[in-house]
């Protein structure tokens, strides 16, 4: 299923962007020369690592994941102490990707990346923004990307409901039966 | 500061630059910009009075509700997280048989529990006006259905209801709603099949909720996180009043909680408040209307004991915090073989009062509820479990989509074993004891939710549904309605405010809330409480 700028829109809008920012308009910074931001991943490796690990935690009959996700990415780094929560914990997952596999997420092959996830330990813990690694890359990252996914209209029609929650769909689906 | 409308505050770090200086001069000053405080400021300030508002909570921005929202979808945070909630400002003790979450059932700030409330809003009917008399438990107010039918209609108006005319059970009305019905939903007309072969009546819900753009506030989008959020506006909240207040010349006070009331034998002198920077103020006025919700209006009197009141202000009774009641859930669910198309939105569409009226001494009135939003909600199902990928869409395709629920209110009895006081042992951030909800249930309410579940369970069968829970009397809990804490009498010496809502014992202090109502029904009890608020403004203007 294609997700579309309708569905970023509606992901940027759920997460509360506060509308300043617009889709597609930011540039995706790849180095950071300030080294009082060692620890804080450059936007660039947060979009590459985000989309990477969208690609493994979103169903696989979602396309369009690299527009979708820099669509509502840019609010989500823009907001404010979240975005450098967002930003740790890609530097913590790609510190980790390195140490085991030789690489930064984005740059593992999907079934290593998955791997790379469950053995931070993101897969068993329950989602925590000011918690360990895990449960900040949980809450940052994976549960991020799955809630930018299932609160918009495409997102929500893979489960059966093109109105989820966090979404502003209006008055009509509520009343229309499953074949309407 | 008295000089320009002002709402004083923000949500913002304690080192904030608002001027929280009293007011010199002022008419009344409104304890707490709830619902109730905020509709009195709003009517007094329109009436030409000088109006303070006191609240202890913040005034939140608007801006930030989506980020609100987002802390309701999301496991890491609980319900009190979503309006700042909790800590040693909220902290309380809960000493009865039955636990009472009081942090899950109130929000503080401007706005107050409308902030985080569902926005059902009924009448009561005529014989909650008289459970005494009609049902042979409890105590009748001093006040019928009629005195209270026009604030009702006012109280509609300024909330903003959609609804019909299509209740054959409510009490008699002459005015349309502000606005139209939601239309029923798509789970509703499953439910119309099974509840006419059960022979009971369904019908709409009224809704503090715009169905179409009312007072300036949008339509209803959508969300579907309408308690404890709505982004939108749509639903309404008491932020509404609150702002129209200060317009119109009152000043709102926020992060401004009281202390206590300085008083002598007959008035109410000045409320003693506290503010952000550490330092405490005094407030004078020549009324005094205490509108804090049913816990912390109790309590705040009960602070303010004194060589003249030695049991807590206003308290010649000893009712004061006595007579605690709430609204008792009962409810029963399961699933179809069909989709039932649930969690579109937040709200109710339907309902039944077909049972209400049975009530007697032994088994209480009770309303019936048909859920929109029955089983789990996939994105916040999305972020929990172990799973990702194809897995989770496909744990979220089993687990939505044919859930069906019946909920309901069940009335809890007046007993004087349930009440609010004081816990000796523990204080809150300024050093005030915590209030303690000691509270337990009754053997009518008991009895209730009984007869709601067989109800319940006749609907769902007829739906052809497999029930797979049911919460009864065992596993019920509380809908967060505070009530009958400060109740209203005729007898000075069993009540603690009279009809006009003013206390006995004090010649220039009312209490807007849900904490005079002597019984609270079955219903919820908000627009009872605006019509109450909208009364006591009456009163207190006539007053000064």
């Amino acid at each position: 299923m294609q997700l579309t700028r309708r569905d970023a829109a509606a992901a940027l809008a759920a997460l509360g962007s506060g509308g300043a920012v617009a889709l597609g308009a930011r540039q995706w910074q790849r180095d950071s020369e300030d080294p009082e931001e060692a620890d804080l991943a450059s936007d660039g490796a947060v979009r590459d690592a985000m989309v990477a690990v969208a690609e493994v935690v979103y169903p696989s009959e979602v396309e369009g994941i690299g527009e979708f996700v820099e669509g509502f990415l840019a609010g989500r780094l823009d907001r404010e102490g979240h975005g450098d929560g967002l930003r740790r914990a890609v530097a913590n997952l790609d510190e980790l990707g390195r140490a085991w596999y030789d690489d930064p997420v984005a740059e593992l092959p999907p079934a290593d990346r998955d791997a790379l996830l469950r053995e931070t330990g993101a897969d068993g813990v329950d989602e925590a923004p000011d918690g360990s690694a895990a449960e900040r890359i949980r809450y940052y990252v994976v549960n991020d990307l799955l809630l930018a996914l299932y609160a918009s209209p495409t997102g929500g029609e893979l489960v059966g409901i093109e109105n989820p929650q966090g979404h502003p769909g209006g008055l009509e689906s509520y009343q229309r039966g499953p074949n309407g | 500061m008295s000089e320009t409308s002002t709402t004083a505050g923000g949500s913002g770090s304690a080192a904030d630059d608002v001027d929280r200086s009293p007011v010199s001069g002022a008419d009344v000053c409104v304890v707490g910009a709830g619902p109730a405080g905020s509709l009195v400021a709003d009517r007094l300030a329109a009436r030409g009075h000088e109006v303070v508002v006191l609240d202890a909570g913040p005034q939140f921005d608007d801006s930030e509700r989506i980020e609100r929202m987002e802390r309701a979808i999301r496991p890491a945070y609980d319900r009190p997280d979503v309006w700042d909630g909790g800590g040693e400002r909220d902290a309380y003790a809960s000493t009865g048989e039955q636990f009472y979450p009081l942090n899950q059932a109130r929000s503080k700030g401007v706005g107050g529990s409308t902030l985080h409330w569902q926005g059902m809003v009924m009448r009561l009917h005529e014989d909650d006006f008289n459970s005494g008399s009609a049902r042979g438990v409890g105590p009748d107010w001093p006040m019928d259905y009629a005195d209270l039918r026009p604030y009702y209609a006012e109280a509609e108006t300024e909330l903003g209801v959609a609804g019909a005319d299509d209740n054959p059970f409510a009490p008699p009305r002459e005015e349309p709603y502000p606005m139209p019905a939601f239309p029923p939903s798509y789970s509703d007309s499953l439910f119309a099949e099974a509840c006419e072969e059960a022979e009971i009546a369904m019908h709409s819900v009224p809704n503090a909720r715009n169905s179409e753009s009312y007072d300036g506030r949008s339509q209803c989008v959508g969300y579907g996180t309408c308690q404890p959020v709505c982004p939108s506006g749509a639903k309404y909240d008491a932020t509404v009043h609150a702002d129209r207040a200060a317009e119109r010349g009152a000043t709102v006070v926020d992060r401004a909680p009281v202390q206590r009331l300085d008083h002598g034998p007959d008035r109410i002198e000045a409320a003693i408040y506290a503010t952000p920077d550490g330092e405490e103020h005094r407030q004078e006025a020549s009324a005094f209307v205490i509108a804090a919700g049913g816990v912390e209006t109790p309590r705040l009197l009960l602070l303010s004991d004194s060589e003249h009141y030695p049991d807590g202000l206003a308290n010649s009774s000893g009712a004061v915090g006595r007579y605690f009641m709430d609204h008792l859930f009962a409810g029963a669910g399961g699933v179809l073989d069909e989709p039932t198309r649930q969690n579109h939105v937040g709200f109710m569409t339907s309902e039944s009062h077909q049972f209400y009226d049975d009530a007697d001494e032994g088994v209480g009135p009770f309303k019936l509820e048909f859920l929109n939003y029955a089983g789990p909600s996939p994105v916040e199902q999305a972020l929990t479990g172990d799973d990702w990928g194809d897995e989770l869409l496909g744990r979220l395709q089993e687990s939505y989509g044919t859930n069906v629920a019946v909920g309901g209110l069940v009335e809890q009895l007046p007993r004087s074993e349930s009440y609010v006081g004081l816990d000796p042992d523990r204080t809150d951030d300024h050093g005030n004891p915590v209030p303690d909800v000691h509270w337990s249930i009754g053997d009518r309410a008991r009895r209730t939710i009984e007869r709601a579940n067989e109800v319940q369970h006749e609907i769902l069968d007829a739906l052809g549904a497999e029930i797979t829970w049911t919460v009864g009397p065992d596993a019920t809990g509380p809908a967060y309605h505070h009530m009958g804490t400060t109740r209203m009498g005729t007898d000075p010496a069993e009540s603690v405010v009279d009809a006009s809502l003013r206390t006995h014992d004090l010649e220039n202090c009312w209490i807007a809330s849900s904490s005079v109502f002597p019984t609270g029904g079955a219903l919820n009890p908000t627009l009872t409480i605006a019509a109450l608020a909208l009364k006591t403004a009456d009163h207190v203007d006539e007053s000064l």
